[in-house]
């Protein structure tokens, strides 16, 4: 018996049970936080029809471009998709259905899917594209746009470091989308560049309790950078 | 002379107050960052998930998990803090962000202000403009008062799809200072050496002009 113990060693078993068609969360900000390895083991298994939840769809060779490349991807929201000239010429051609969503938007759609809570009103977007054929209320004299919540068949994170039991700790802005993601997945496996013994992390310091968690693997990871900007020393 | 990128981005920093807390757009609302006032203290929100934003490490501090908004590798500053997107626009549609500057390819009499879609060309998508937009109180818009070919940005009706409705008040151009009441543009300053008949010909939209029109100090 595993127990609480969610520690895998292999990329199969991380992502056993993921098949096409299946709605998916996948972690970062541009490239930063996102569940590299994961991606790149989608790609290796060939997974089709997928519908996607990410704020953006990586670039040409990295992150979620990988996954454009074979055409793995039917549907994506998201909130910034400039990056990706596969992903443009998808989308023009009608073979990818994108579906463009604020940015806070998207990160309450997802909070609010993982918290059991189906739809909010939220004043972002109305009177804009992104309103149109959604319910709308007047609340205290202002307007609101009724958002439908999500959630996902997997959710994949990328955490710094995880416990045995799948306590989490992000680093930095490698945070982003991570932890809302890690709650509304119906399974939620977590790439983590450290695994320690449960006991080890401080209960003051995780942000995601390991009853999110299903699955937890250690990666090495190439964290690629979009725009390395510096200033003299 | 029309002003340049930095001066626009001199010119909004006076709109800065000590202790405030500030959400720059990329493009022009970034430099503004290069032009708050010694000694007032001012934090910086990034939507990806850091308050205290600083500026750019050096070759040893680059670190592929610390990024702002446009996604370049950034340091922070003292007092920062880290959270995730979800709390990151909990602090922007509750009004807690004290200033937002973002840019706009249009704005209107109403206060509306089209940013993300340009239809028939790509669309990259809003980020999290909108998002900006209907949380904020105190908002300024920046962007060049009108197109290479001369024609006027600042309007009586946005052409393109809208990011937020009624929602912008002020104005920062190339040319003015322009504040948005009763259905009109108010020209708040003019530019060093732009005359107001310059600013009339390139505003579109309902102009109010003052008897006496400060000039921007930049």
């Amino acid at each position: 018996m595993a127990g609480l113990n969610k520690v895998v060693e292999t990329y199969d078993q991380a992502l056993a049970g993921l098949t096409d068609d299946m709605t998916l969360m996948v972690g970062g900000f541009g490239l930063c936080g996102i569940p590299e390895n994961l991606i790149i083991k989608m790609q290796e298994m060939g997974v089709k029809g997928l519908t996607c939840i990410s704020n953006n769809a990586g670039v040409d060779d990295f992150g979620l471009g990988l996954l454009l490349q074979k055409k793995q991807i039917a549907r994506i929201y998201a909130s910034y998709v400039g990056e990706n000239a596969l992903f443009e010429k998808q989308m023009l051609s009608g073979e990818l259905d994108v579906i463009l969503t604020p940015q806070g938007t998207l990160a309450e759609k997802i909070r609010a899917g993982g918290a059991g809570i189906p739809a909010f009103f939220t004043a972002t977007g109305y009177g804009t594209p992104i309103a149109e054929g959604k319910e709308t209320r007047e609340i205290d004299g202002r307007h609101y746009v009724l958002e439908p919540s999500l959630t996902a068949d997997f959710a994949l994170v990328k955490a710094w470091k995880a416990d045995t039991m799948g306590n989490l700790v992000y680093r930095n802005t490698a945070m982003n989308f991570n932890p809302m993601m890690a709650t509304a997945g119906k399974i939620t496996v977590v790439e983590v560049e450290e695994i320690v013994p449960a006991g080890t992390l401080d209960p003051n310091h995780i942000h995601t309790p390991g009853i999110y968690v299903n699955r937890v693997i250690k990666g090495s990871f190439e964290k690629r950078i979009e725009q390395r900007t510096t200033r003299e020393a | 002379m029309a002003l340049s990128r930095e001066q626009i981005a001199s010119r909004i920093a006076q709109e800065l107050q000590d202790g405030f807390y500030v959400n720059l757009g990329i493009g022009i609302p970034t430099l503004v960052a290069n032009y708050i006032p010694d000694g007032m203290e001012v934090m910086l929100q990034s939507e990806n998930g850091l308050l205290g934003m600083g500026q750019f490490p050096t070759e040893d501090e680059v670190d592929a998990d610390l990024i702002n908004a446009g996604k370049q590798t950034v340091t922070m500053a003292t007092g920062a803090s880290l959270f995730s997107s979800a709390e990151s626009f909990a602090m922007i549609r509750g009004g807690h962000v004290d200033l937002t500057v973002l840019g706009a390819f249009e704005v209107d009499v109403s206060g509306n202000i089209a940013s993300w879609m340009i239809p028939g060309k790509l669309i990259k998508g809003m980020g999290g403009a909108m998002d900006l937009v209907a949380g904020a109180d105190n908002i300024i818009v920046t962007m060049m008062h009108a197109d290479k070919k001369g024609n006027s940005k600042i309007l009586d009706a946005c052409t393109l799809p809208l990011t937020g409705a009624q929602c912008i008040k002020k104005v920062v151009t190339d040319l003015a200072v322009l504040e948005i009441k009763d259905g009109a543009f108010h020209l708040l300053e003019r530019a060093p050496d732009v005359s107001v008949e310059e600013i009339i010909e390139k505003t579109a939209g309902k102009l109010i002009i003052p008897d006496e029109v400060k000039v921007m100090n930049v």
